[in-house]
């Protein structure tokens, strides 16, 4: 109803102005008000709109959750041509109702199958590309190099290497990890990487798609191998009443020395008053020698409701947010990692070395609750603090999260 | 000549239906518009969430606005069952039940104490009050905080007795503690009564101005009468002075009655039902599974919904009842 009535004013005032009824109007929805975001794609826009001056683009932004609240009304009832959502498992209830349309002419004629070859497994579905992606970011262990270097440590390589210095910061008082559960997620982080080290990729695809069970021996391997993190290493107290951005308090104060967790957070460690000397990004240590690397890189794409009205246009957008000079402006204007492999990043420590991270990757999860279904990921993350919090617990843990995924698929 | 004027032979016309049954019909003219508005945001959902919990749906409709719920009949009841998190709920949901009617004895004894000619008593009448007048949620955030084991007074008070402060690593202030602090709200045991004692704090407070307006009624006669009969204290309270508080008890024990089954945003606020759903009431747990991110299970969500109405349903008919006894027993 208001973005009818939004569309129909803004075309009424341009048809006046401009005199001409030949325009042709994009609705494009966009999910992120914070100032960074924002700004990479009223940017891209801008040129969009550049190179294309016969099409009439409107926008709306909207606040993030209230952008997964609406999707769900406006792509049946009042659906824009472009609307960005997540790929993986994100996408599967909005593709499975037939509310998306597949855009693999898109990656064909551009020759996005190599450019974006990374990706495109976690684009698919049902044989099906569904949309493209403009940005994605890494995942790894943020740490405090002054403390490393105080404790004359180096960047573990492999597990024994971390277990060796996670003693080292305890004789010293240092709690090794920090981490806040109190909203589930950043411990999915942790369950991912010491899964994908400890099984790979394809296991991790498997268990979120419902194809192993929990009580696979495969899966006790990776909590066994928590429960020695928990052990030996540790995370802080109380995580469980703290957010992601709370614990970052233990961090910033030199109580804790290392922090799994997304690129997105670089900004959180140095409004907490750290400078890009005190921190440093590694990637999580190799459990498996055998195992392939993968990492944890969640991707923001743009799809094509089915009830676009202009999906030529919508087309020629989605092959514009991937062209590779777009991505580099954009990735470098909100400090994310470009997908087009062809494009350039910018000078930025964190993204150089996640840039080198993942083009050295075999495989990108998405993330634990990207790639099972939410009721799955629901009660695998509450599983997973309850397991974190007492890792007695861990087979009861897994037999019930074996039940919940009896009737989730 | 003049004609003589006829009288009026024509019998005095009858009054309309509407005329003669006005004042049957005007009660249900005024009640139609607060009817129709009733029934569609109140009665008709109702029965659409029972319709809906036999269904399974994700909330999607597909490209030509066809719902893609799916048929399951009492599956989801069967579901619900088997499901601990459900029984986790119904269990806290009792835990609220119980330890919420604390609040009418002690709204009592606070309105007792402050049933007194004192300077500046309606000060501290309206401090004991305050607490009900400021939102639930605003109530939440500050108990939040209270119980932080980091910079809530639980864990100021702690560290001041089992903490010492050192230096750590990097020549920064931290505390090393001989035990660590209690962290209420993610410990699975606590967490709900820590909850439940926040809700308390205000509930207290509307209890205790229901008695106070009710100890103004009471009867001085009556008192003046069971004193000279010698009674004081206890029995001259549990004889003489609560039975005439029973209008404002059994009001008391209605709103918190409905308070607890109700509890809601106290729990989204502090604790998202967490830690892994342990302090979920049904409100909450529906809500977490139809309508939150990771929800999206309206048919489930319903089932929920439907036996929490069937909970609310057995005491609000229970009140009903008493009520229309008492107005009938009143004539």
């Amino acid at each position: 109803m208001f973005l009818n009535l939004k569309t129909a004013v803004a075309a009424i005032a341009l048809s006046a102005v401009a005199g001409t009824a030949f325009a042709r109007d994009l609705v494009i929805n966009f999910d992120d008000l914070n100032p960074g975001p924002k700004k990479g794609f009223e940017d891209a826009v801008e040129m969009f709109k550049a190179e294309n001056p016969d099409i009439n683009v409107i926008v709306n932004i909207n606040d993030r959750e209230a952008h997964k609240t609406a999707i769900r009304n406006f792509l049946t009832a009042d659906a824009p041509d472009v609307t960005s959502w997540y790929p993986g498992n994100r996408m599967a209830p909005f593709v499975d109702a037939g509310l998306f349309q597949p855009v693999d002419d898109v990656w064909e004629e551009n020759g996005f199958n190599e450019d974006l070859a990374a990706i495109k497994a976690t684009m698919s579905r049902d044989g099906k590309i569904w949309g493209v992606p403009y940005s994605y970011y890494q995942w790894g262990i943020y740490y405090r190099k002054d403390i490393f270097d105080l404790l004359e440590l180096e960047e573990p390589g492999t597990w024994d290497e971390l277990l060796a210095a996670c003693g080292k910061m305890k004789e010293n008082g240092v709690t090794p990890f920090t981490i806040g559960t109190k909203f589930l997620w950043t411990a999915a982080g942790v369950f991912d990487y010491i899964n994908l080290r400890t099984n790979g990729y394809d296991v991790h695809n498997a268990l979120t798609a419902g194809e192993i069970k929990y009580t696979d021996p495969r899966i006790v391997a990776t909590f066994d191998n928590w429960e020695q993190l928990i052990n030996e290493c540790g995370f802080v107290d109380n995580h469980a009443s703290m957010s992601w951005q709370d614990a970052i308090a233990p961090f910033a104060n030199g109580d804790a020395a290392m922090y799994v967790m997304g690129n997105f957070s670089v900004d959180g460690y140095k409004n907490a008053g750290l400078t890009e000397e005190q921190i440093d990004f590694m990637p999580f240590p190799t459990i498996n020698a055998d195992v392939p690397p993968a990492e944890e890189a969640p991707a923001d794409a743009f799809f094509i409701p089915a009830n676009a009205k202009n999906v030529e246009d919508a087309k020629k957008f989605l092959a514009f947010v991937a062209r590779p000079d777009v991505q580099t402006q954009w990735n470098k204007t909100i400090g994310q990692l470009p997908i087009n492999s062809k494009a350039d990043i910018s000078d930025d420590k964190f993204i150089q070395e996640g840039f080198a991270l993942l083009n050295a990757a075999t495989g990108l999860a998405q993330f634990y609750d990207r790639d099972a279904p939410a009721a799955m990921a629901k009660a695998g993350m509450e599983g997973f603090q309850e397991f974190m919090l007492d890792p007695s617990k861990k087979d009861a843990v897994l037999q019930r999260l074996d039940e919940v995924q009896a009737e989730v698929y | 000549m003049t004609h003589a004027v006829l009288p009026d032979t024509k019998a005095p016309s009858r009054p309309s239906w509407v005329r003669r049954n006005k004042l049957a019909i005007a009660p249900w003219i005024f009640l139609i518009p607060a009817l129709i508005f009733f029934a569609i945001y109140v009665v008709i959902p109702i029965f659409e969430s029972l319709w809906l919990s036999l269904y399974e749906w994700n909330g999607l409709y597909d490209v030509n606005g066809n719902s893609t719920a799916v048929w399951v009949g009492f599956d989801n009841y069967a579901k619900l069952w088997d499901d601990p998190n459900f029984w986790v709920s119904l269990r806290n949901n009792i835990a609220w039940l119980v330890l919420y009617m604390l609040a009418v004895p002690l709204g009592l004894f606070i309105a007792l104490f402050l049933n007194q000619t004192v300077t500046g008593m309606r000060f501290y009448k309206s401090m004991f009050f305050f607490p009900f007048v400021i939102s639930q949620v605003v109530v939440g955030l500050i108990f939040g905080w209270f119980y932080n084991p980091d910079f809530g007074v639980v864990g100021t008070v702690w560290k001041a007795i089992f903490c010492e402060e050192t230096v750590n690593i990097v020549g920064n202030v931290t505390f090393t503690c001989s035990r660590p602090a209690p962290d209420i709200l993610s410990s699975p045991e606590w967490a709900t009564y820590g909850i439940i004692a926040a809700g308390l704090w205000p509930q207290i407070a509307y209890c205790m101005i229901l008695y106070l307006t009710g100890l103004n009624n009471v009867a001085a006669d009556q008192i003046e009468a069971a004193r000279l009969d010698g009674a004081k204290g206890w029995k001259m309270l549990w004889y003489v002075v609560v039975p005439q508080l029973k209008p404002a008890t059994f009001i008391a024990v209605v709103v918190t009655v409905i308070g607890a089954l109700r509890s809601f945003d106290m729990i989204a606020i502090m604790t998202q039902g967490g830690p892994f759903g342990s302090t979920n009431v049904l409100s909450h747990y529906m809500y977490e599974v139809a309508i939150s991110e990771y929800g999206e299970r309206y048919g489930y969500g319903s089932s929920v919904a439907t036996v929490l109405f069937g909970i609310m349903l057995f005491f609000i008919s229970y009140f009903l009842w008493r009520m229309y006894q008492d107005e009938k027993g009143g004539r």
